[in-house]
């Protein structure tokens, strides 16, 4: 039953959204984007331009509302102000060009499923509330796997896995939804080394597949590595765009104000500027 | 087992394997989400909505203790909410305050209330009427293939049998949606699942099956089977499916125990009467998840995963 990547990628090709490489709009527009919990504001007046099949990292520190964009983008969480477009849409005619990968402790691993049923999971779009379960369907559950590194593991129950083994199982069902735009949330957050490695892997790859990346970002160190582009918030837009221009010395203090003592910034990788 | 059987006790049998599967069924979903507490308060509140309704109509009869107790349960999620709201007061709190007053409401009410022509009293409320769901018409088996007596069944379980078809159906209809949005509410938001009307749904189901349930059957099995099956078939299995299929099973063995150990049981230990069917249903289903707790392949988790690597 285990298919090589390579047959995946006929797969996924295949049947690929005909617009997926051709799109000059913005996969990601944000204009003027306003959420609140309570009375304070979460984030406030956020503008985000996020480029075609580019990789963008928001970082910003603890309560900075990294992941309630996202989810306010993906209309999880109401706005109180602002605008959304999927590519040059409204969010509701463009949601089956999303993939969403939800904080790993946001669910109970605990849920009575195995690994393959979670990935089943990314084929809803196309299996709707009756349609019978295929071998096709099947078959792109278990080459998603097999992408992740995960095959083996597909009759497991989701709560007999590490934390980065969960990782890989959500990423898995992202990528069975064969969107243009990923938008993940701290997918390397208290993940294993080889983890971290298969999951760059496969964003890299569905960056060259001309599919565009959005993470909710941690680790400053590994920044210039992974992303070519970032977003600084902090509750407001502090900074966006290439990792050469925007991840500077200056913008990280604007960003992370006191927290971040200049002795560490010293130690990233930053871009010459 | 010939006449007598079909007669007297066909009918509290598929009754009770009714109302309890019908209860058992949106169970599952509600202990998966957290919110088995939601279960216990619908049906207490259910009594407060059906004695208004009486008060109101003056006579037992189906559609205005429905509404009644719809309206009852819109009362409870309203008051819930405000005291949330207000009292700031965490969620289960709320609610165990709020259904709790509702029902001692609906006792005051109760005793208050000239109800001694009809079968609604404290007793009724807590344990039903079970065994007196005779099927009067039926003379032995033939009878079940005899228009004229099938149409004599007691009304209450063409409800709970249309009332549980409409549940099978209906989560048989929204089995993946409700699947999904139940293990991770964001992402079936993001797929543009609409989860606040899937959740709203699954506590009408709850609601209906409670009301249905209710009249023959009484709180007290309600209660018991909207968690203690649901809860022993998690232990059962790592699978969603299999989950509600074994809830069907536990749920359906304790109303056929349960009423045949109330029957017989004293019995055989020398008392003179039978028990409350009710509440031995009630009592067998907890013993099963007893039971399901000691023994069940499922039951230790959090040693699954040295266990389940072993076996890889």
């Amino acid at each position: 039953m285990q298919m090589t990547s390579e047959t995946l990628r006929v797969a996924a090709r295949s049947d690929a959204p005909p617009s997926a490489a051709s799109d000059t709009e913005s996969p990601l527009h944000i204009h003027g984007l306003t959420v609140s919990y309570g009375d304070s504001p979460a984030i406030f007046s956020v503008d985000a331009n996020i480029e075609p099949a580019s990789m963008t990292a928001i970082i910003g520190p603890n309560g900075a509302g990294k992941s309630t964009l996202l989810k306010a983008a993906l209309g999880i969480v109401p706005r109180l102000s602002g605008t959304i477009s999927i590519f040059g849409k409204p969010l509701n005619e463009a949601r089956r060009r999303i993939a969403y990968v939800p904080q790993r402790a946001s669910v109970d691993w605990d849920f009575p499923a195995r690994v393959i049923d979670v990935v089943m999971m990314g084929l809803y779009r196309e299996l709707g509330l009756l349609h019978f379960v295929t071998k096709k369907h099947h078959d792109k559950a278990h080459a998603c796997l097999d992408r992740v590194g995960m095959s083996d593991f597909a009759e497991r129950q989701i709560g007999q896995l590490s934390g980065g083994q969960q990782q890989r199982v959500f990423l898995a069902r992202a990528l069975a939804q064969n969107s243009d735009l990923y938008l993940l949330d701290e997918p390397l957050a208290g993940v294993d080394a080889a983890t971290e490695r298969t999951i760059i892997d496969v964003l890299k790859s569905l960056k060259a597949e001309s599919r565009t990346i959005v993470c909710v970002h941690h680790d400053l160190a590994t920044i210039t590595d992974y992303f070519d582009h970032v977003l600084l918030i902090n509750k407001t837009r502090i900074a966006q765009g290439p990792v050469e221009t925007a991840f500077t010395a200056e913008n990280l203090i604007s960003t992370y104000g006191g927290r971040l003592a200049t002795a560490h910034i010293d130690q990233l990788s930053l871009p010459a500027a | 087992m010939g006449a007598d059987f079909v007669q007297l006790s066909l009918t509290p049998l598929l009754m009770g394997v009714l109302a309890s599967v019908a209860c058992a069924l949106p169970g599952n979903f509600l202990i998966l989400r957290r919110q088995a507490l939601i279960g216990d308060a619908i049906s207490h509140v259910v009594l407060p909505g059906i004695v208004v309704a009486f008060l109101l109509t003056g006579a037992i009869s189906t559609w205005p203790m429905m509404l009644g107790a719809a309206g009852a349960a819109v009362a409870a999620v309203v008051m819930i909410e405000a005291i949330k709201r207000l009292g700031r007061i965490e969620p289960g709190a709320a609610m165990g305050v709020s259904f709790t007053t509702l029902f001692a409401f609906g006792v005051l009410l109760l005793e208050q209330s000239d109800t001694s022509t009809v079968h609604l009293d404290v007793e009724h409320a807590l344990y039903g009427n079970l065994e007196s769901l005779i099927w009067f018409a039926a003379e032995d088996w033939s009878s079940l293939a005899d228009p004229a007596a099938l149409a004599n069944l007691p009304p209450e379980l063409g409800r709970i049998a249309f009332v549980t078809l409409i549940i099978i159906a209906g989560l048989a209809l929204f089995w993946r949606p409700l699947e999904i949005s139940t293990f991770d509410e964001a992402y079936a938001n993001s797929i543009g699942i609409p989860t606040g009307a899937l959740s709203f749904g699954l506590v009408v189901a709850a609601a209906i099956a409670a009301v249905a349930a209710f009249d023959a059957v009484g709180s007290i099995i309600v209660i018991a089977m909207f968690i203690c099956p649901p809860a022993a078939a998690r232990l059962m299995t790592n699978r969603l499916d299999r989950q509600i299929a074994w809830s069907v099973v536990f749920a359906a063995l304790s109303a056929i125990l349960g009423y045949v150990f109330a029957g017989y049981g004293p019995l055989w230990f020398g008392a003179e009467n039978a028990v409350s069917a009710a509440g031995m249903i009630a009592t067998v289903s907890g013993v099963i998840l007893g039971l399901a707790c000691l023994f069940a392949p499922h039951r230790s988790r959090i040693a699954a995963p040295a266990e389940a690597g072993a076996q890889s």
